[in-house]
């Protein structure tokens, strides 16, 4: 089924009863070439571009719960390339390209908005940082403008520019940044990969991998054994608990991060405006909500939910930086459980067991790199070689040092990310 | 969350800085080779359930606390001063 204008005034005439379901229930088959853990985007997303980019069709993606019901779809939906480092730089910018086409190649309305995103800066020093960041994105060949505190106020007059701790002195700005529809983002992927005859198996939880003479031969479910030739782990805050079925300790520590949303409201906040110096940031959502959130609550976590202290300082930082926020009345808040790594990077590499792949530590940062990790992992899992975009996600870096990417500068360790 | 230090009694959460996994005291020497420092700064357990990490009652009396919790349900379930839980 493919959507088009035509498709949506047909069905709108005829009652809307020529919809099917956007992808199968398959029951388990007994092998795959390859099995993917973890339904998530990155599952999904690298399912799809296995199938698509390297014509690979005899896959599986094992979920425990439901499809998209972990961290893509409990994110706050901003998606950009803004990074500093070598390594970040060239795979942000990757998956911001895959982002650009991705509506039109998965026939799927993700209703991606890029609509910008604003760094506000509050100092000279932090001006000077902002500034190098802006050099770093555009020799990479994004896009990105230093505003000074005029051009900041043409884009977001609603902020307290005279604050008297951090008042605005202006900010990096980003136009092809913006947001994106989680769920859709899943929902398009899984529809995209089921088309192209990837098993999609929900409510089949990995209870263990199988590993003989060093090489991997399979996975126990909770819907029985599966043969695979080649094994992907994908499953975010969880990926401790999978990679030790493997026998392997991760460089992970899991934390819950919060997020908020309040009731649907007119039009107000066009663009993505982060808060560095408060650890917040917010955008409005199309169905009206604002949806802001802040800095993980700092505590090893698996609770899909954090505590007060956290709730406390986001809503100080929200009035501190648009006191006109303090009139919105929150509706939800919810947690997501971060694999945390310790410079703040992410994992997209080999394991020291034949067959065996690894996709972790995304950190608070997971969403926008949907596109660009599941294209990576596909292409590491095809090949076996990794992908120019994600050669520097090494897992052995922190052993040995050598590449680490702590793009906060705060020090490769895992209470200061 | 609220955690009771042994020598102030119960507090906020806020009171404490949380430092991670509680191996700290546990140092490899330091001629112990990467891969042993690899597993102490870097490697981590990071269970689902019962976990010890390291808190430091930074506005309160300063010391460092080894606190049993579950990462799950974030009930605190046992305090110990560091020096003495030999963390």
């Amino acid at each position: 089924m493919r959507f088009s204008g035509l498709r949506v005034l047909k069905e709108g005439l005829t009652g809307n009863r020529g919809w099917t379901a956007h992808w199968r229930d398959p029951e388990p088959k007994p092998a795959y070439d390859i099995v993917i853990i973890g339904g998530g985007g990155h599952g999904l997303a690298t399912a799809y571009y296995l199938a698509r980019e390297h014509g690979l069709r005899n896959i599986a993606v094992l979920e425990k719960g439901y499809l998209g019901g972990g961290n893509v779809g409990r994110n706050t939906t901003i998606v950009r390339a803004n990074y500093g480092l070598p390594g970040n730089s060239e795979f942000y910018s990757h998956s911001l390209k895959l982002w650009e086409g991705l509506e039109q190649e998965l026939n799927f309305n993700v209703m991606h908005s890029q609509r910008g995103v604003i760094n506000l800066f509050h100092s000279d020093g932090q001006r000077d940082a902002y500034a190098r960041r802006g050099n770093a994105m555009v020799n990479q060949g994004d896009d990105a403008i230093l505003l000074d505190r005029d051009g900041v106020r043409r884009l977001a007059p609603y902020l307290d520019f005279d604050n008297g701790r951090f008042p605005v002195y202006g900010g990096l700005y980003h136009p092809r940044g913006g947001t994106a529809r989680h769920d859709a983002v899943a929902w398009g992927y899984a529809r995209g990969a089921d088309q192209r005859g990837v098993d999609l198996i929900q409510n089949c939880e990995v209870t263990g991998i199988d590993i003989q003479n060093g090489k991997v031969t399979g996975v126990q479910t909770s819907r029985g054994a599966i043969r695979a030739g080649k094994v992907g782990i994908v499953v975010a805050g969880r990926s401790s608990q999978v990679a030790a079925m493997a026998g392997m300790r991760l460089p992970i520590e899991s934390h819950v991060l919060q997020a908020f949303v309040t009731e649907g409201l007119k039009p107000v906040i066009d663009t993505v405006v982060t808060f560095g110096m408060g650890h917040f940031y917010i955008s409005q959502s199309d169905k009206g909500g604002l949806v802001f959130g802040g800095d993980i609550d700092m505590y090893a976590s698996y609770a899909a939910r954090g505590n007060l202290p956290a709730v406390e300082h986001v809503m100080e930082a929200g009035m501190a930086l648009m006191p006109m926020i303090g009139k919105a009345r929150v509706l939800r808040s919810w947690g997501g459980i971060m694999d945390m790594s310790p410079d703040g990077s992410p994992v997209i590499d080999r394991t020291g067991i034949e067959g065996l792949y690894l996709n972790c530590g995304w950190c608070y940062g997971g969403f926008k790199a949907v596109p660009g990790s599941g294209h990576c992992f596909a292409h590491l899992l095809a090949t076996g070689r990794p992908h120019a975009a994600a050669a520097q996600f090494r897992l052995d870096r922190f052993r040995t040092g050598a590449g680490i990417m702590d793009e906060e500068g705060t020090g490769a360790q895992h209470n200061l990310h | 969350m609220r955690i009771t230090c042994p020598l102030c009694g119960e507090r906020d959460r806020r009171e404490f800085y949380y430092k991670g996994a509680a191996l700290a005291l546990d140092r490899p020497e330091p001629d112990a080779g990467a891969e042993a420092w690899d597993e102490h700064v870097f490697l981590r357990d990071n269970p689902a359930g019962e976990t010890r990490d390291l808190w430091y009652h930074a506005d309160g009396c300063g010391a460092w606390i080894v606190v049993t919790r579950d990462t799950v349900s974030h009930a605190v379930l046992e305090t110990r001063l560091a020096g003495e839980a030999g963390a």
